[in-house]
């Protein structure tokens, strides 16, 4: 019961970050995104995944790019770097919202970043 | 992290998938698919080849780590385990007394599962009760003397199969399913399980550093990492792993990492004892 009163709080809270964040995104909050994207101790996400001019990266997940022609809404891919395991139960990708990883502003400062590529 | 958010990933944590892999209905079985597993991913890869670890996969890596066998680096250091094994204790005894074979050759049978103690006991374990059996003070189980031991020990039995055995116990099948379900359960703020890496994802690159395999993992221990500059045990390879996912590591011996230790060398069932060695 517990557990699902968590589940349910935590979608509110992400169906939330969402909504806040359609306002085209500056300069700044791309290069911030960058920043979050590369540095392992944030996202880490060249750990995984071939992206941009990312360097030493890993080949676990698929190379992110085309971003806006694969994701035409912003809501679904923050839903995807919020928690993979929601579309894919077996996936190595971190929950980065669910497990409090990054913050939705984070995230949604990497997605500003991610529709660059 | 705010006390909440702790609470919940504790929670999350619990969740628990094992995969097909490895499912089997015994030890044996899930050994078999394990290799069976194992043989289709690397299909080029010879079977003994897999206690080679990150080597057995890329050819480059690989022709790399050989060129610098000539001179091990942890050579002194299996030496002066050689001394330390067969210097006498205060009351004249020594380590040989406590094992099978005067501990000569016998790497490959550990761990075994102890059907009195109810317990598995470790090579690293063994050692430190002998010490205590014989009046002396227990080592510490990550590095140093009890690796210099442990790599001289385990020299002795280069190229024997390892033969570890689950008696007809439910203690023991207990154990060693308590070590699988270690093995497969997502743990840590980045929720992996061990088998996220080693056996979703061996072969893959993830930043700069090339999975290996669970099947021969623990054949190559203790082992020298150039990241350390010195040997360290299993348990503290097992603690690594744990603190790269951002989990609270175990202590080195604890019950869950000599379980997680018994089901993963029973994995390595007839690959040859090949430690110590060395690793990035
Ligand atoms: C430990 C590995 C790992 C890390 C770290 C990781 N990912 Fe992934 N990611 C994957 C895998 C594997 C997939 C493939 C889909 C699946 O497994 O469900 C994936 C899929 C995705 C997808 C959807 C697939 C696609 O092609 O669009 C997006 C978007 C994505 N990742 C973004 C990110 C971002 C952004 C980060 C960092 C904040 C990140 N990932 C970090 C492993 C990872
Ligand atoms: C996020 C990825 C990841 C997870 C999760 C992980 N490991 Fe590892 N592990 C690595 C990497 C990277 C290495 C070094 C390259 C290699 O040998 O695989 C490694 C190495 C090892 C080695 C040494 C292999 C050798 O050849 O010397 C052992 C043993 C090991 N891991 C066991 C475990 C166990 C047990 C767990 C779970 C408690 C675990 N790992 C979880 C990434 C991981």
């Amino acid at each position: 019961m517990r557990k699902r009163l968590i589940y349910v709080g935590l979608a509110t809270l992400a169906l939330s970050a969402m909504s806040a964040s359609v306002v085209a995104a500056s300069q700044a909050d791309i290069d911030r995104g960058k920043e979050l994207a590369f540095s392992r101790k944030d996202g880490n996400c060249l750990a995984c995944h071939k992206m941009d001019d990312g360097k030493l990266t890993g080949t676990i997940g698929p190379e992110l790019a085309n971003m806006k022609t694969r994701y035409p809404d912003r809501n679904v891919l923050f839903k995807r770097v919020w928690d993979e395991t929601q579309f894919n139960p077996q996936t190595v990708m971190p929950p980065f919202g669910r497990h409090s990883i990054l913050s939705k502003e984070e995230i949604n400062r990497i997605i500003d970043y991610l529709y660059t590529l | 992290m705010p006390r909440a958010a702790k609470t919940i990933l504790v929670i999350i944590g619990a969740v628990l998938v094992i995969p097909s892999v490895l499912a089997g209905v015994n030890p044996e079985a899930d050994r078999k698919a394990a290799v069976e597993y194992f043989k289709q991913m690397f299909p080029k890869v010879p079977l003994k080849e897999f206690v080679n670890g990150q080597y057995a996969l890329d050819a480059d890596r690989r022709a790399q780590w050989q060129s610098l066998q000539d001179f091990p680096p942890y050579e002194f250091a299996v030496a002066e385990g050689k001394e330390m094994f067969e210097t006498p204790f205060a009351n004249g005894k020594t380590y040989a007394s406590c094992f099978e074979n005067g501990g000569i050759g016998i790497r490959q049978n550990y761990p075994y599962f102890d059907e009195d103690k109810k317990e598995v006991i470790t090579l690293e374990l063994a050692i430190n009760q002998c010490r205590e059996a014989n009046g002396e003070k227990p080592l510490k189980y990550k590095k140093g003397d009890i690796a210099s031991i442990s790599a001289y020990m385990a020299s002795t039995s280069d190229g024997k199969p390892f033969n570890i055995r689950i008696p007809d116990d439910p203690a023991a099948l207990a154990a060693y399913q308590n070590g699988k379900k270690f093995y497969y359960s997502r743990r840590g703020q980045l929720n992996f399980s061990c088998a996220s890496c080693h056996v979703k994802n061996p072969g893959k690159w993830i930043r700069a550093d090339l999975l290996s395999p669970a099947l021969g993992q623990p054949s190559n221990f203790p082992v020298h990492r150039s990241k350390w500059g010195e040997l360290g045990t299993l348990h503290r390879r097992f603690a690594g792993c744990n603190k790269n996912v951002r989990a609270k590591p175990l202590p080195a011996q604890s019950t869950e990492y000599r379980d997680l230790e018994y089901f993963l060398t029973y994995m390595s069932n007839g690959l040859p004892v090949v430690g110590p060695s060395t690793r990035p």
